[in-house]
């Protein structure tokens, strides 16, 4: 703890003054080192250790996904009436997860949130890996996986195009479009810094590899002032089309009219929602990687102590949208919409409920007290229980929704198979084989924008110097 | 020395400060073919080099009007069109319904057009050879080193004068003719 201590420190003259963004005495060429050598260096057996690990997973995964080939989407314990299970609570999950990046290098960009350029890398990284994991989900759930083909509008035999009158065809468009606009985005950053990797590469094999991905770069000011203008104009779309993503994934329930989704909440609660399991899963990977790199300069208090505070406001959110569809089922008068809810909270799935109400309402609460939100053991803590209770809230909203149909004989519970469970299992292998590929081959942090912050902060320091 | 085989002068700088400097100085020495090469965008560089506005701008407005009229042409067409099919007595067309994806299309093109027309069509990336690659300095671009290079090309340009005048200015080290 008291090193946690020592590293929070706002200068004492001025208590408004914000905290140093990169500490310790750094100049261009040590950041530059800072973030290459992880790269550069031998790879570390603990790295190899949590590969193999994590690739066991995704091996797993891939078993699992060809037995239902095989086999039939009935593997899964889906079925009347909890047609949809666990598949689209984890797509719905996964997708989630990826926002936080979206947030962080989009929004946080255009309010000039200069904290965001040491996590924003990582954070785009996880999106795309969260967004790969959560597209297996309704590409298997459509049980014929070979024609998946037909969710695109391409012309083929039968003449047929996609219904573009439902929300499940918006999906399609709006996670493929996050799926290629989150790439490009953390793309185009990352062209500076493989050139930075290019120009220090020792061996002719990582001359070659990272000079193909960084296309000649060579930091002409010519170039640099059309590729600002690109990033600020991928930065404004990114942001209309987060809220959309998840908006128009919260209309696959909305628009449909069974009670517990047909509400007009659901939009903004599921942004909300998103950004929030998002956040914990970007402080859960970035407090693992920060004590594992030796990126507690770069990765600095200040910027856990805002994620930590992200979480307490977008938790409650959260918890308002939970009170508010309470308040709707009452005074919307109409008896299937409280039945719903009342069964919700003290129904079969009672325990889900309050699981998730204790994770995601309750939990973040804690971050009130600045002791608790900059004590790391703790954040660590609290980031995996408001993953757990994202997950649940997903859960939740499909299986409650579903498990009690119109007519009492039609009413039923679901239970996972194993492969249901072995399947989510095995995305996280995916996650983590990805998110490690990333952090060995990758510069994990935005060296470039990294360096701009530097320059400011040095402009200040000297100008508060002359006065 | 032959005038044809060089690519032009350079000088490297420690800090963004000596180099907005350094650019502004070669500007109104009335050098026109010059660049700056920077570890990351330098606020007010633009202005030092007395560059023009990115025009990338309205290249990319273009893409999202295609974008947009895309994705109303697929809807309408495939739905109230090509293939007339009546779903849960829903019109064939509709503004209302097409608007998640209109505004989804209207996105991925913008994107691309970003993208693609920063690299290529404005920057014109990729470019594996550069002759400013040749000089050993180079390589500290993307690290911790401001280069300012003046081309052979310029009007202005003599191969002693334009080194010297590099030379004269604040910071400046490793002055060098690069070859092409």
């Amino acid at each position: 703890m008291q090193a946690v201590a020592n590293e929070f420190k706002i200068p004492k003259e001025n208590p408004l003054a914000k905290p140093l963004l990169i500490e310790g005495e750094q100049d261009y060429s040590t950041l530059t080192e800072a973030v290459s050598t992880v790269v550069e260096d031998k790879t570390p057996r603990n790295w190899y250790i949590a590969f193999a690990i994590s690739v066991c997973g995704t091996l797993m995964l891939g078993g699992m996904l060809g037995y239902l080939v095989f086999t039939g989407v009935g593997v899964w314990g889906n079925n009347q009436p909890v047609g949809w299970a666990w598949d689209i609570t984890n797509f719905v999950f996964w997708i989630g997860i990826g926002h936080a990046g979206t947030l962080i290098s989009a929004i946080l960009f255009l309010f000039r949130q200069k904290w965001r350029t040491s996590i924003n890398r990582a954070a785009e990284a996880m999106t795309l890996f969260a967004v790969a994991c959560a597209a297996i989900y309704p590409g298997f759930h459509v049980g014929r996986i070979w024609l998946a083909y037909w969710l695109f509008p391409l012309p083929y035999n039968q003449g047929m195009w996609p219904n573009f009158r439902s929300p499940l065809e918006w999906d399609v468009f709006a996670v493929s479009t996050y799926g290629t606009v989150s790439l490009l985005f953390w793309y185009v950053g990352l062209i500076p810094d493989l050139a930075t990797l290019r120009d220090r590469a020792t061996t002719k094999m990582r001359q070659l590899i990272y000079g193909i991905f960084s296309l000649g770069w060579r930091g002409s000011n010519r170039h640099w002032q059309h590729y600002e203008i690109a990033y600020l104009i991928l930065a404004g779309i990114s942001t209309p089309l987060v809220l959309s993503v998840h908006s128009i994934v919260s209309f696959d329930f909305a628009v449909s009219k069974l009670p517990g989704w047909h509400t007009t909440i659901f939009p903004p609660y599921f942004v909300a929602g998103a950004v929030f399991s998002g956040f914990a899963m970007v402080m859960t990977l970035m407090l693992v990687a920060r004590w594992a790199l030796n990126l507690q300069h770069l990765i600095t208090m200040y910027h856990l102590e805002v994620m930590n505070k992200i979480m307490l406001v977008t938790g409650s959110i959260v918890g308002y949208a939970y009170s508010m569809e309470f308040f709707m089922a009452w005074y919307s008068g109409n008896m299937y919409e409280k039945f719903t809810f009342f069964n919700r909270a003290f129904g079969p799935y009672a325990w889900a409920y309050w699981t998730m109400f204790t994770c995601n309402v309750v939990s973040p609460q804690c971050f009130w007290s600045k002791k608790l939100r900059t004590s790391i053991p703790f954040m660590f803590f609290i980031s995996i229980v408001i993953n757990i209770g994202m997950w649940f809230e997903r859960f939740v909203i499909i299986a409650t929704s579903l498990h009690r149909d119109f007519i009492p004989s039609s009413w039923g519970y679901f239970r996972p198979t194993p492969v249901d469970i072995l399947t989510f299992a095995g995305t996280f292998g995916l996650f983590m084989t990805l998110f490690l590929l990333f952090i060995r081959f990758v510069p994990v942090i935005a060296l470039a924008e990294v360096k701009a912050v530097l320059a400011h902060q040095q402009h200040k320091a000297h100008g508060h110097a002359k006065h | 020395m032959a005038e044809n085989k060089i690519y032009g002068a350079i000088a490297a700088f420690k800090s963004d400060t000596e180099i907005l400097e350094a650019a502004r100085k070669v500007r109104l020495a009335g050098y026109s073919k010059f660049d700056c090469h920077t570890p990351f965008p330098v606020h007010h560089l633009d202005q030092a080099m007395g560059m023009k506005r990115s025009k990338l701008p309205y290249f990319i407005i273009c893409c999202t009007i295609a974008g947009f009229t895309l994705g109303l042409l697929l809807q309408w067409w495939t739905g109230a069109v090509d293939y007339k099919l009546v779903i849960g007595g829903k019109p064939l067309f509709a503004l209302e319904f097409a608007t998640p994806i209109l505004f989804e299309c209207s996105i991925l093109l913008t994107a691309f057009g970003a993208v693609f027309g920063m690299l290529g069509l404005f920057n014109g990336l990729p470019t594996f050879y550069h002759p400013i690659f040749n000089a050993e300095i180079s390589k500290r671009i993307t690290n911790d080193r401001f280069l300012v290079s003046i081309e052979a090309k310029d009007p202005q340009f003599d191969a002693t004068k334009t080194t010297e005048f590099l030379q004269s200015l604040h910071g400046a080290e490793e002055v060098q003719l690069v070859e092409a």
